[in-house]
């Protein structure tokens, strides 16, 4: 099995980094949408960052990434907008998807102890150090939107893990089940 | 080639290269698409370098396998495809040949690529471009920004009415 078949299909949830924002389910499109808006700022502004990094190969990556996801943060800004602006039914979804998805923001900024090393190395990116170039977009888009900051409390860490430490929802569970069972079922398999 | 060590490729294998063509966009060639790096003949056979035009597409993995099958097949082997990142590939990096390609079969070519050094500017509004029908010349309105893959916008012609996609300034 290639080691990046080996990443993607034959991890189990609890050996997964990510953020325990993108996990959630797709279901509602005014959710979805609010959830890349908020992901894809905070991402973009940590690869503007990272263009930065002493290490070539990550910077290289970053400037890559940047022209990219700068297209998923126009496409979901604008839907947010649209929608935001758009009959009162597509207000109330979407306003209610920000909200749904607000408590998971604070886990994009928070740093794991491996990315305060490699900040403090000139190789990564303390993602707390973005924090106000995300303020920023975010807001702007909110106020066009007229839509205000969600109030609701930030989802806790158990026992000081969240998803950058392999803690994680149960729709991750599900989603990695679908994603991996045909891979499971046929790890030698071609085509 | 005679000599040892890495010499300039031979004009075949540079050409040979040149003409695999894009398994999305096939009338556009690897070198009219501005992803052919580098091509180096040297004493153990052939080394490639291109760069992808979208992070994660799956267009390279069918590239990587039609230089190694195009030039093998030629009597160059073996083949190495080194992929490099930067500078990144941008839109601009399409030939005068590859937007004149784009145009023949009803696509239109993109214009110059926004500069991406600083921090991106927040865009709300459709983007404007001045953008013609491939087919009558006339000028084209923007149907959706957001096409049916990443790099394309859609348009249609205010005259004609041909619906048409437009390759993105990335």
């Amino acid at each position: 099995v290639p080691a990046e078949d080996a990443l993607a299909f034959f991890r189990e949830a609890h050996d997964f980094r990510n953020l325990r924002l993108v996990e959630a389910e797709n279901g509602d499109f005014g959710e979805t949408m609010a959830r890349l808006l908020v992901f894809s700022t905070a991402r973009l502004a940590l690869l503007e960052a990272l263009r930065q990094s002493g290490d070539h190969v990550l910077a290289a990556v970053a400037e890559k990434g940047v022209k990219e996801v700068a297209y998923h943060r126009d496409y979901s800004a604008r839907w947010f907008l649209t929608l935001a602006r758009g009959t009162d039914e597509s207000r109330r979804r979407v306003v209610a998807g920000l909200a749904a998805v607000w408590p998971y923001v604070d886990e994009a900024f928070a740093a794991d102890p491996v990315e305060t090393r490699l900040a403090e190395a000139g190789v990564g990116v303390d993602p707390g150090s973005v924090r106000g170039a995300f303020d920023a977009v975010l807001d702007q888009v909110l106020a066009v939107s007229r839509v205000d900051r969600p109030d609701v409390a930030p989802m806790a860490a158990v026992r000081g893990r969240t998803g950058r430490q392999g803690l994680h929802t149960e729709a991750l569970s599900r989603m990695l089940a679908t994603m991996q069972v045909v891979a499971r079922a046929h790890p030698e398999g071609r085509w | 080639v005679s000599g040892r060590g890495r010499a300039t490729a031979a004009p075949s294998v540079r050409e040979l290269a040149g003409r695999v063509v894009d398994p999305e966009m096939p009338m556009l060639t690897l070198a009219d698409l501005g992803v052919l790096r580098d091509v180096a003949v040297h004493d153990r056979g052939v080394t490639v370098t291109i760069t992808p035009t979208y992070a994660g597409c799956p267009a390279l993995a069918t590239m990587r396998d039609d230089l190694v099958r195009v030039l093998t097949e030629a009597g160059h082997g073996p083949v190495e495809v080194a992929v490099q990142l930067a500078p990144a590939w941008s839109s601009d990096d399409i030939t005068a040949h590859g937007r004149e390609q784009l145009r023949r079969h009803g696509l239109s070519a993109p214009g110059a690529a926004p500069d991406r050094s600083g921090p991106v500017p927040l865009s709300l509004g459709p983007t404007r471009r001045e953008v013609a029908c491939p087919r009558c010349g006339a000028r084209a309105d923007l149907t959706s920004e957001f096409g049916p893959t990443a790099c394309t916008a859609l348009y249609a012609c205010s005259a004609c009415g041909e619906p048409f996609e437009h390759v993105k300034e990335i």
